[in-house]
């Protein structure tokens, strides 16, 4: 086959490139240029596009440079900003991967006559008896990013390749390091790439949206205090709330950027049973209606047991849904994902954006 | 190398031409066997020494200067530097430049925050805009200290007149040091006339089919500049650092056999950029010549005219990217706009200041022809762009 694989700069699309070219493919491979500003981390530096390209000539593959910035700006970064503005907590990883990975660089893998595309994603793609494909969770459990990969459709599922998905990190990093890659030891990105470790995202959301000073209080509408900036604060956030000490913890309960409040309560007051989640996306059909299914809210979380409760069909824009846990949770932040996985928690049902 | 030569399709001359035979041969002694550092006091020395003021005077006669205005150095950006940046540092005031200059001397402006002037759709210098520029610095009792417009634009080919821009510059800016970056101009115009009406001129001896890292800045007599690089004082203490005899001796022998053949290569290569847009156009539709080439607008606006080695177009449904992939997969090197640190594409601050449309200027495509280039090389190009342009359009994303 001929594949496209979209080469990071970092260890795992470095051996996913490798075990590619390995399995005697045709391998080209793409380092996306995402964020046109400063940075230090993450897929966007100059220095990773050359970790990207010395990797590509040690592989004797060809490397091409994608300018995707004017992309990655329109449908990462300023939705990010967004939902900062209104009070929710975006996921801009996930945003990425949906708009730009698997859909942007797919379409124009296409057009250049490509069979695939591949990333060093920590997940598999399987197809299942049926002919039905499927996102399984990577062979690393600590690793695994079937959660950032959920979106993926048939369409997009039957084009995509994870070349290092059956494979552990540590096994990773030992092919790398067989192959001499000067990746093999590279540190794992940890953060958003468009946000600078020195100024961080306050600095980052403070060029870009005026703060908005919010009244903290309790669920009687007491005052305790105040923050600087409603938001940075997220459903869940214990810290920098400056409340008097001495008192029992207090976490966030509610956001509401509009009247700028924040909600504080005990944890126990966090917990919720039921989750409503927009913009929906199904690998295949929405499962069956009343199935019990397992459900994620974070990149690297547990996932819980719940049962699907309601599924309303969005005709032309995306469906919603709603799940209900068997056991109580953590309230899940609106803006974060939730990934449906079957009952073994095996493979990838769909997911969505908590409303 | 030999095989590459054959198999490619090379039309990438303006980013770097192949060298000439003549500028291999002359260079190669001056890398073996007279190694010599011309600053030397022996035997040795003065036998590099004498090379390199043969070569100097060489570059003068072509360039219509005497040999003490010439300056070797490390090539058109290093030029282009040393006259904003030398200006200002020694002079003070404003530097004044055109939107669509190459960033050699653009970065330089805006970093000493210097005035930036429009250019008119073929990229070529605003004549009125320089004047009223030139006139607000006076009205504020500023002074110009430079005023840097390119002879040819690097993107699409379009021709400065010279001789209009220094008429606005010694009647507006009196005392502005005028410098030109000639860098596209070396194979298709006649330096002298630009020389002639400019106090600085920059050259990049690989654009011509020299070496790379070698260029030439003209610095006329009486014009001041304080040095970029300082040190051991060679180069009459205008551009320091030990002398690069095998550079240098290349680069006169690359221009000298440029400007011999120019009158001949010009039209031949005319022929050819002829034959290539006209094969491309006549066989896809909504393809524009981003500079409409002057005869084909009735020849009355001498600002449109475009060298003979540059054909830029925008095609539109595609992207440059895309087009350029495909290209490179069937051995056609071409180019788009100019590449960041990254590599990636970046979108051409020539085109947005010219006003050309987003649209347009998604699909651009930048083909550029040299002393290499043969009738073979254009029918291939032709073929392959325009299935490559079908290929892309048929398979259009929604």
């Amino acid at each position: 086959m001929k594949v496209l694989v979209a080469m990071s700069g970092g260890v795992d699309s470095s051996v996913a490139a490798a075990e590619l070219r390995r399995e005697g493919h045709e391998v080209v491979g793409v380092t996306m240029r995402l964020w046109g500003g400063e940075s230090d981390t993450g897929c966007c530096s100059v220095s990773d596009v050359d970790d990207a390209r010395r990797v590509a000539q040690q592989l004797r593959i060809d490397h091409l440079v994608f300018n995707f910035s004017e992309e990655f700006n329109d449908a990462v970064v300023t939705p990010y900003v967004d939902a900062h503005r209104r009070g929710t907590t975006p996921n801009p990883c996930i945003e990425c991967n949906r708009h730009l990975k698997f859909d942007r660089l797919s379409q124009r893998a296409r057009l250049l006559g490509f069979d695939a595309v591949a990333t060093g994603h920590h997940a598999r793609i399987e197809r299942q008896p049926s002919g039905v494909w499927r996102v399984a969770r990577g062979a690393d459990t600590a690793k695994d990013q079937s959660y950032v990969v959920h979106m993926l459709d048939q369409r997009e599922l039957a084009y995509t390749l994870y070349p290092v998905g059956h494979l552990t990190k540590a096994q990773v990093r030992e092919r790398a390091g067989e192959l001499g890659l000067r990746t093999a030891a590279k540190p794992d990105s940890q953060d958003v790439c468009f946000i600078s470790k020195t100024g961080g995202r306050e600095t980052f959301l403070g060029h870009r949206i005026p703060f908005r000073r919010a009244r903290v209080v309790d669920e009687s509408g007491n005052e305790l205090g105040a923050v600087d900036a409603v938001e940075l604060v997220t459903i869940g956030q214990r810290r920098g709330l400056r409340l008097p000490g001495g008192a029992p913890k207090q976490f966030v309960l509610e956001v509401d950027a509009e009247q700028g409040t924040v909600v504080v309560g005990d944890e126990a007051r966090l917990a919720r049973d039921e989750i409503q989640v927009g913009h929906a996306t199904w690998s295949h059909e929405p499962p069956p209606l009343l199935s019990t299914v397992m459900v994620q809210t974070s990149a690297h979380g547990e996932a819980h047991e719940a049962v699907l409760e309601e599924v309303v069909a969005g005709g032309s824009s995306r469906d919603s849904f709603v799940v209900r846990l068997r056991k109580p949770q953590r309230r899940t932040a609106p803006g974060q994902s939730v990934v449906l996985y079957d009952i073994d928690n095996r493979v990838v049902l769909g997911g969505g954006i908590a409303d | 190398m030999a095989s590459a030569r054959t198999t490619l399709a090379y039309f990438d001359h303006a980013a770097t031409a192949p060298m000439r035979r003549e500028a291999i041969e002359a260079m190669r002694p001056y890398l073996d066997e007279q190694f010599a550092n011309p600053s030397g006091s022996h035997r040795f020395s003065r036998a590099a020494r004498q090379v390199v003021d043969e070569a100097r005077d060489d570059v003068a006669e072509v360039l219509g200067c005497a040999p003490g205005e010439v300056v070797f150095t490390s090539g058109g950006t290093e030029a282009d530097n040393a006259a904003v940046f030398g200006a200002v540092r020694r002079h003070g005031g404003i530097a004044v430049c055109s939107a669509a200059e190459h960033h050699a001397v653009l970065h330089c402006v805006e970093h000493l925050r210097g005035e930036v002037v429009d250019v008119d759709r073929c990229g070529v210098i605003d004549l009125d805009k320089l004047q009223a520029a030139l006139s607000g610095i006076l009205a504020r009792h500023e002074r110009a200290a430079l005023v840097s417009v390119m002879a040819v634009n690097n993107e699409v080919g379009s021709v400065t007149p010279m001789r209009d821009v220094a008429r606005v510059v010694r009647a507006s800016a009196p005392g502005a040091i005028l410098h030109s970056d000639a860098v596209q101009a070396a194979c298709w115009l006649d330096l002298r006339d630009i020389v002639l009406v400019t106090d600085v001129v920059s050259l990049s001896a690989h654009k011509f089919g020299g070496p790379k890292g070698m260029g030439i800045m003209v610095q006329k007599t009486g014009i001041t500049l304080e040095p970029l690089i300082m040190g051991g004082g060679q180069e009459r203490d205008r551009r320091s650092g030990t002398t690069n005899v095998a550079g240098i001796v290349a680069t006169a022998a690359a221009l000298c056999a440029t400007v011999t053949q120019r009158f001949a290569e010009t039209a031949r290569v005319a022929a050819l950029k002829e034959s290539l847009v006209d094969g491309i156009t006549s066989q896809l539709s909504d393809v524009v010549e981003t500079v409409p080439a002057a005869s084909h607008t009735g020849g009355s606006s001498a600002s449109c005219a475009v060298v003979p080695g540059i054909a830029h177009l925008c095609i539109a449904g595609v992207e440059s990217e895309a087009l350029l992939f495909l290209l490179d997969e069937a051995n056609v090197c071409a180019s788009a706009a100019s590449a960041c640190a990254s590599g990636a594409m970046e979108p051409s601050h020539v085109l947005r200041a010219m006003g050309v449309e987003p649209r347009l200027a998604k699909g651009a495509l930048r083909l550029s022809l040299g002393h290499t280039t043969t009738q073979a090389d254009v029918d291939r190009a032709i073929e392959v762009i325009v299935a490559s342009v079908q290929r892309l359009r048929a398979h259009r994303p929604q």
